[in-house]
Order: C-alpha cells, then structure tokens, then sequence
C-alpha cells in the first residue's frame, strides 16, 4: 500500500507537538476506531444467523464459527419478488462501466477542444462549464425525468423525441454521465492545457491534422489524468443511490445493488445475516479499486473536490 | 430491445443478466464504433474542413448534453418551484410559504442546519488533527488508508455498517449485538434505542457523514501541511514557539485557505445527504433533511411544485458557499 503521503521521508525532521510517540499512539488509536464498524461488519458476515442474533459479534473471537451461508443465500437465493443479489451486482456493472467510459470519453473531447482550439467565446464557455457544478444534482431531476419519459415537445414542436426508453439502463447511464461531465472537463483541461506548445506545434507543423494530433499526441499523454479520473466516477457511480432510484424507473431488472441493499434495511430491518453479507459484496469492490488505485484517487481528489 | 424489461418478471435471473450485458455489449461497442469511424473519416477530410468539423465532433457533444441535461432542467425546476402539483398552474411563492410555515418541513430545515454545522466542523477539525498528528511520522501510510478507507464504501453501505453498531436489543433478557449498546451497558448504563429518539439520532446519523468525510479533510489537508516550507516550521521553532503555538501561530494560517475549501466542500455535500438519512431511519423519528424530503415530494408524492422548491431552496444555500469557495482558491493563488 504505497501513498504519496510517504513524502514525509524526504523531509527534514522538524520536530513538532506530535512527533512523539504519543501522536503515532493518538493517530493509531483513531485509525482503529475508525475502522471497528466496518471490521464488525465483515466477522458478522461470516458468522452462523443463530449466532449473529444471540452474541455480539466480538464474541467470535472466543467462540469462532465460520459460515459462509449467509453469502450463498443472499447472493443466490432470491424470492418470488425479489431476485437474488448476485443480479444485482451484474446491475451494478452494467450501470458503471457505461457510466464510467461515456463521460470521459465526452470530457476529454471537450477538454482538448476548450485547451487548444482558438476560437471566439472560448474562455467564456469554460468558465460556464465550472461554474456548471454549482448546480446540485437535485435541481435537474424532475425535468429530466420528463425528458426520459415524454421527450421535449414546446408548443406543438417536438425538439427531442419520446425514444421509450424508461425501465432500461439508457436514462440511467445517460444522466451519470451529464452529471459527471463538468468536473470531467475541467479537471482534464487543467491538465490537457500543461501539454508543452511547442509539441502541438511541432505535430501542426508536421502536418498533424486536429484528429490525428487528439488520438496520436494528446490521447496518450492524457492517461494519467484520465486514470484519476475514472477512478472517481467508478467510485461514485458504484456507490449511487439516488439517480439509480431516480432514472431506474423501479424497474428490478436494471436496478443497482445500492437500491437493493436499501430496499433490504427498509423491509427486513431485522435479517442481520443477509444485510451484512449484501453489504459486504456491495462494498468489496469499490475497496479493492480504492487500494490498488489509491494513489491516483488521491491524486484526483487533490485536482478539484467539488462535484455537483 | 428497449421493451425487454418489460416482460422479464418471468425469466430467471441468468436470463436477465445475460440481456443486460448484450445490451450492455451492443452500447459499448457502437459507442466505440461510432466514435472510431468519426476519426476515421474526419482525419481524411481536407484541413480546410478539419478547422469546422473539430468543434462538431470535440466539443459540441458535451455542450448540448449540459444545455439540455443541467441547464433547461435546472431553469425548468426553477419555474416548477411556483407551479402546482401537476405543474399546471402559478401559484406564485406558496410553495416556499409551506416549506417555511408547516412544522414538518421546518423541522426538515431546522435538521439541515444541524447537519451543516456539525457535520463539516467536525470531520475538518479531527481530519486535521489526524494530519497534523502523522505529518512528521515515519510510515503514515497504513493509519491513512484506514481513516481515508470510508471514502470508498456507499453511504447506503456505510448506513448499514453504523445501523448495525446502533442496533438497540428491547428484550433485556436477550445479549445485545449492537457494539454502543454493548458498551453502554458494560459501564453500566441503560442504551436508549438509538435511532429512535430525537435529537440524538440525528446526532448518530451525523457520525457516519463524520466517519465518511474525514479521511477527505486528513488527505486534503496532509497535503497542504507538506506544502509548508521547512524553513518556516524551523524558523518557528528557533524563535522558540511552543509546540502548541507552532500550531495554531504558523501551520493552522499557513493552510487556512485549504482548510476554508475542505470545509466548504463538505459543507455542500453535507447539504445534499440523502442516501444514509434514508437508509438509516427513512427519514422517519424527525431525522428527516432537505435532500431526502425533496426526493419524497418530488417522486412519492407526485408533488413536482414542492419538490421543485425544495431543489430551488437546497440550491439557493449551496450558491454563496461556493462563491466563497472559489474567492478562496483564487486567493490562494495569488498569494503564491
């Protein structure tokens, strides 16, 4: 588990209040803290129901029992309304990935196009694009749901067409990724607008045209940037409730596995066993991207933390 | 294929997953596809062509998804905000009179304010504790990860893992499972139940957004920390400031601006928390805030007038708050 916080090694070795081993101690102690409600929710997981409801769960530790039933059952067992979560999970990641590739593919575009193209109004679209993320997320959801689900007719012209796409995935991975474009363009300008002068240039003057200098120049040299920030989206679309609910349509079928898993605490505010267990695989994989990509996380969060 | 949805209540699961990734399949491919012909055909036209057809392909896409996704529906909720129920008809402000007037919803606001002071105080002033604790420590990068691990786990998640902590156990015969309760009653006290009683569960409901943010403000301002020049740390220390003085006379100003964007920051999301007020109480037992109010109005109710002024209101709120923020960071970067 590397992290750019190892910086601190290179640094001279002032002392301060807290160098002592006191603060390593202090800082320890909160860092257990914080993680107790998650480690009890992991040994939960793994424990027999009967156990789980007759001891807490720091009696494991006396009395080990080991059940992995919990996970067969929520995972693959459903009911006659309710599939089981491992639907769900596929959901999930059929929502992402869409919701993840089409707002950088989109923003990257932009950002090449508000970088480098010299043009009338430029700066002044720019900045409506940051200040874009003002906007909550909350102020656009009822119009674009009857967007989604009537199209947008003014007087008798029909400017966008009802496409009857309510109850699939298409509003959903349409409205994450309207959603996570301004941030989008303008953590990537920043970055596209560092590329050197002379090497866009130097590829015009070589004759490069605008679409072979993006996928032979800019492209490659935006990895990094695009790296931190899919990282984002993935986490936070993985993560969503709301405009899965919102978009979703309800429907079951494309529902993902945080509606589920909120559906489960409301209804079965009792069933520990499964709860823990469906918790545990909802938030398992946003854990292994976030410790493999930490760095690149961190790297974004430090660019811009605002998000609409 | 749009309809399949439709008619899947009788097909298994398996089923289903597999129409989901061919949909899934097909919108990836075609999306590459399409993109992947543009600049095929585009890199081939003449330069002369080039110069209008790059704004076309680069930048148009983008901006008519903002108009027609963040602009006309944000204009929209605006004029929704003084229409009725069914966005009939004007009803000038009294959509806001019944946010401002009827108890339930001035309890709503009254708890969102609670949320917004506590909640980004809280989480800034530990998360920079916690940086200032590990800034000169050798290997930081483990208690880090744990503090910052939250970042990463759902709010729905995250609303079981704490609901879980603050089970209540009614029957006194019976061992608790819940951790606080447990702990209470090893010191010998009684455990209320939790989440049932005002206003201590909006308090507990404001932990997890604390637990959550956290590791946020420690990253942010661990960063900033490292920014200072050495030379000051030491020269403050030559001058022979006490330790808890360095702090607060040289580190504290020295990120004051960071500190301002970490708390604004989670000041907006703390505006807009939905997700673990409804999983953990639905917003029931007076724990109810704005965002999740706004959510039922608009699609459980059917009620797109208030709901819409509700978003006006969240949003009013959120507009100076990142003015602020960005006269900061601008501040920031002239003094640099």
């Amino acid at each position: 588990m590397t992290s750019l916080i190892n910086k601190s090694l290179v640094k001279s070795k002032a002392k301060n209040v807290f160098s002592s081993p006191w603060a390593a101690l202090g800082a320890w102690i909160i860092a257990i803290l914080w993680t107790i409600p998650t480690f009890g929710l992991l040994v939960t997981s793994i424990r027999p129901e009967k156990d789980i409801n007759n001891s807490g769960w720091w009696t494991f530790f006396v009395n080990p029992n080991i059940s992995f039933e919990n996970y067969q059952q929520v995972l693959f067992e459903g009911s006659t309304t309710n599939p089981p979560l491992y639907q769900f999970f596929f959901n999930s990641l059929a929502v992402t990935l869409p919701a993840v590739i089409f707002p950088i593919t989109l923003a990257v575009f932009a950002a090449y196009a508000l970088a480098w193209f010299e043009f009338r109004g430029r700066d002044f679209i720019f900045f409506s694009i940051f200040a874009l993320q003002v906007i909550p997320l909350q102020l656009t959801l009822i119009p674009l749901l009857q967007l989604f689900a009537k199209g947008l007719v003014i007087g008798d012209v029909t400017i966008i067409p009802d496409f009857n796409i309510t109850g699939t995935y298409i509003p959903i991975w349409i409205a994450h990724t309207i959603f996570g474009l301004p941030m989008a363009i303008f953590l990537l300008h920043n970055f596209l607008r560092q590329i050197p002068r002379e090497l866009i240039e130097a590829a015009r003057v070589d004759g490069a045209g605008w679409f072979t200098l993006f996928s032979k120049i800019v492209l490659p040299l935006s990895v990094p940037a695009i790296a931190s920030f899919a990282i984002f989206q993935f986490l936070w679309v993985w993560n969503d409730l709301l405009v899965g609910l919102t978009f979703g349509g309800g429907a079951k079928e494309v529902a993902p596995m945080t509606i589920r898993l909120a559906e489960m605490v409301g209804t079965r505010g009792s069933g520990w066993e499964l709860l823990t267990a469906g918790a545990f695989v909802s938030i398992v994989v946003p854990l292994i991207v976030f410790f493999s990509l930490q760095r690149y996380f961190v790297r974004g969060l430090l660019a811009g933390s605002v998000k609409g | 294929m749009f309809t399949l949805a439709l008619h899947a209540a009788r097909k298994t699961p398996a089923d289903i997953i597999a129409e989901n990734f061919s949909l899934l399949a097909l919108a990836l491919l075609s999306f590459g596809a399409v993109i992947f012909l543009i600049f095929l055909l585009a890199s081939r036209t003449s330069v002369k062509t080039q110069e209008w057809l790059k704004y076309l392909v680069f930048l148009v896409p983008s901006i008519l998804l903002l108009v027609v996704g963040l602009i006309y529906p944000a204009i929209r909720t605006l004029i929704l905000a003084f229409m009725d129920k069914e966005a009939e008809t004007f009803v000038g402000f009294d959509n806001f009179i019944w946010a401002f007037t009827i108890p339930e919803i001035t309890v709503v606001l009254a708890n969102t304010a609670i949320w917004v002071v506590t909640a980004p105080i809280l989480s800034t002033v530990i998360g920079l504790a916690i940086a200032y604790m590990t800034d000169r420590m050798n290997r930081p990068a483990a208690i880090k990860s744990l503090i910052f691990m939250p970042m990463a786990i759902s709010f729905v998640g995250a609303g079981i893992i704490w609901k879980f902590v603050y089970n209540y156990q009614p029957n006194d015969n019976k061992p608790d499972i819940g951790l606080l309760s447990a702990i209470f009653k090893g010191l010998g006290l009684t455990p209320p139940n939790w989440l049932l009683e005002a206003p201590l569960n909006s308090f507990l409901l404001i932990v997890v957004m604390i637990w959550i943010q956290t590791g946020f403000a420690m990253v942010v301002l661990s960063a900033a920390l490292k920014n200072i020049p050495d030379e000051v740390v030491e020269a403050a220390m030559l001058d022979g400031a006490a330790p808890w003085k360095r702090f607060y006379l040289v580190s504290v100003p020295m990120i004051r601006a960071t500190i301002v964007v970490v708390l604004t920051t989670i000041t907006i999301g703390t505006l807009k928390v939905f997700d673990i007020v409804r999983t953990m109480t639905g917003g029931n037992f007076q724990t109810n805030v704005i965002a999740n109010e706004m959510y039922s109005q608009a699609f459980r109710q059917m009620n797109f007038g208030r709901g819409s002024a509700l978003a006006i209101i969240l949003f009013v709120a959120i507009v100076p708050i990142i003015i602020y923020n960005i006269r900061q960071l601008r501040l920031e970067r002239t003094e640099r």
